[in-house]
């Protein structure tokens, strides 16, 4: 959990809509461009190729449609590089996910994952994206915000194929599931300690002596947090 | 319950047999040979019959998402390599598309050329390589010799212009790090112009083959909503019917620019999926012929496009995807606008492909689901990551 300032100007201006409060979404518009200023390219003249930002997209009929359908459910919404991103409530994340396939032919999940904000809170962006065949090849994002430690409703009810991919993020994140059928490790073994993709999780790995020697290793293995050995990512 | 992951329908519940057997469990893998790799497969059985096919991966994980975190943008290419490591240049592609959306690049024209040519050649020679494989799977070993016969031509063809022949790390952020190397161009014209009657021998060993039929037909049956609600992607959801491609719906590149046809299947089983996959190496070498006359016709050009020194995407979230030779490979990258990407996501088709193998295997044969995980077509470097 050790704060790297490296990454604070810019971690909060993507995490900021997913605080609860109502007008969120024009927080990111005005805080990205200053975060956006200095990756402009540095040899190349400023006024060409103009850097991608985000703006506001609550006004889209697809984002409306929704916020009128679901009450309640969306929080914001942020169009960037022509992707449509809508931060929903968690609690109103299954009904807003259910009336999107069905009243909005979104009847397939592309993807599902999660990114871990470190020292933000809520700590994980959960990111599911959807498409819809009917809607020529349509695609929308959605967004939740997720505490460390508090469960995230499932989706796999509304499409299969989210069960493998929670897993996954069960699995490397460690953000858990209520509801879902069979959250169990996917890609490391039962018995393995911690979370490899969290921030804080060493790069080199750890002893995984610890799971199969509980007893003779730290529990989470490895490297001490103290041990300037340990490397975690920026 | 556990047994059940992800089947709709319930599995039948542990009962006598006329014979007075129980279900067994079988342990398929993860040093089978058809399998592909380390792929496992918890088999319940009754007699020969599959009740429940459980797969268990993540043998080859190595972490690649968290090493993406570590590398700069142009570091992270090789990785992408070995996540589907018979198709590298797609990978490449599909990260190389996804980080130019974040920054807002213009590709030359001449430079997205040259990038469907290596896409196509290496759709063919993935495609190739899974006919063998599926071929060799089910007890028919001949086609192997001849599909590797010209994914060695495609192989030297890579090797020649960029030194590699699996692992390429062949495009650049912006567009390519090479020009085409002198005389390839022609190189390449001859074996495409030459491939349209090698294909037409594979299917004369396989298109009628009455063991080849029996082993296909009717195997693995995963409809059009079937594969949508699995989020399956690629040639068996063309096979099932729908002609959806990445490279139409969502166009990337020139492919827009480029006429070429979705082949499609109707009885979307494993024997369709084998003809939708035949196709697609009928029209990959038509994109290559259409390319060679562009590239002809445009010698030189530009190949890489306005890149900064130092590549820093504006913070923010992306995804972009290409269709590989597997179904829809994505990259969703998040940027803290660092020189390093602070998350990046690969949408693999493999893994979610492979997700649909307990209900396309339920009720067959166990000697079935060898030509079932033969016709998902995994590659378990993208299914572990």
């Amino acid at each position: 959990m050790a704060e790297d300032p490296k990454d604070t100007p810019a971690a909060p201006a993507a995490g900021e809509p997913a605080k609860p409060a109502e007008p969120a979404a024009p927080a990111p518009a005005a805080a990205a461009p200053a975060g956006a200023k200095p990756a402009a390219p540095k040899p190349a003249a400023p006024p060409k190729a103009p850097v991608p930002a985000p703006v506001d997209a609550m006004g889209e009929p697809l984002v409306a449609a929704l916020a009128a359908a679901v009450p309640g459910a969306v929080l914001g919404a942020k169009r960037m590089v022509g992707q449509t991103t809508v931060e929903l409530a968690p609690g109103k994340l299954v009904e807003a996910c259910r009336h999107l396939r069905d009243a909005e032919t979104f009847t397939f999940l592309v993807d599902l994952t999660a990114v871990d904000w470190k020292a933000r809170d809520p700590r994980f962006d959960l990111v599911y994206w959807l498409h819809s065949f009917a809607r020529g090849n349509t695609r929308i994002r959605l967004k939740v915000g997720v505490r460390d430690g508090a469960l995230c409703p499932t989706v796999s009810g509304v499409w299969e194929t989210a069960n493998w991919m929670e897993r996954e993020v069960f699995d490397l994140f460690g953000v858990s599931f209520e509801g879902h059928p069979d959250l169990r490790r996917i890609l490391t073994w039962d018995g393995f300690q911690g979370h490899p993709l969290r921030k804080d999780f060493p790069v080199e790995g750890i002893d995984t002596g610890a799971a199969i020697y509980p007893d003779r290793y730290p529990e989470g293995g490895g490297p001490a947090p103290d041990d300037k050995n340990r490397k975690t990512v920026s | 319950m556990s047994e059940t992951v992800g089947t709709a329908g319930s599995v039948p519940e542990t009962r006598d047999t006329m014979l007075g057997l129980r279900e067994m469990e079988l342990n398929f893998g993860p040093q089978h040979p058809s399998t592909h790799g380390v792929l496992r497969i918890v088999l319940k059985v009754d007699g020969e019959r599959i009740v429940s096919a459980r797969p268990d991966i993540g043998y080859l994980h190595r972490g690649t998402e968290k090493l993406f975190e570590t590398e700069t943008y142009p570091m992270v290419i090789p990785h992408t390599d070995r996540l589907d490591y018979v198709a590298a240049a797609t990978n490449n592609h599909a990260y190389c598309l996804t980080v130019e959306k974040l920054l807002g690049l213009e590709i030359p024209k001449r430079a997205q050329y040259i990038r469907i040519v290596l896409d196509e050649m290496q759709r063919i020679s993935s495609h190739l390589l899974w006919l063998a494989t599926a071929a060799i799977d089910l007890g028919a070993i001949t086609p192997f010799f001849y599909t590797f016969r010209e994914r060695e031509v495609i192989l030297d063809l890579f090797e020649d212009y960029c030194g590699a022949r699996l692992t390429l790390n062949c495009m650049r952020v912006g567009g390519l790090q090479e020009d085409l190397t002198p005389g390839w161009l022609e190189k390449l014209r001859a074996f495409t112009e030459d491939l349209g009657s090698k294909i037409d021998e594979y299917e004369d060993l396989l298109t009628e083959n009455r063991i080849w039929k029996m082993r296909t037909v009717g195997v693995g049956i995963l409809t059009t909503e079937r594969c949508i609600a699995w989020g399956v992607t690629g040639p068996p959801l063309r096979a099932a019917g729908l002609a959806w491609d990445v490279r139409r719906a969502l166009p990337y590149e020139c492919y827009p620019e480029l006429d070429f046809e979705i082949p499609t299947g109707k009885n979307a089983d494993t024997y369709d999926r084998y003809l939708v996959r035949i196709a697609e190496l009928r029209q990959s070498r038509r994109i290559l012929l259409q390319c060679c006359d562009w590239l002809a016709a445009n010698p030189t050009g530009e190949i890489r496009g306005k890149v900064p020194r130092v590549i820093k995407p504006p913070a923010g979230d992306a995804y972009a995807s290409v269709e590989s030779p597997k179904g829809e490979l994505g990259f969703y990258l998040v940027s803290n606008g660092g020189n390093k990407p602070y998350r990046l996501r690969v949408r693999p088709p493999s893994f979610i492909n492979l997700q649909a193998l307990p209900e396309m295997a339920r009720g067959h044969m166990v000697s079935d689901l060898v030509a079932i995980i033969g016709t998902i077509d995994i590659v378990l470097g993208e299914v572990d990551r």
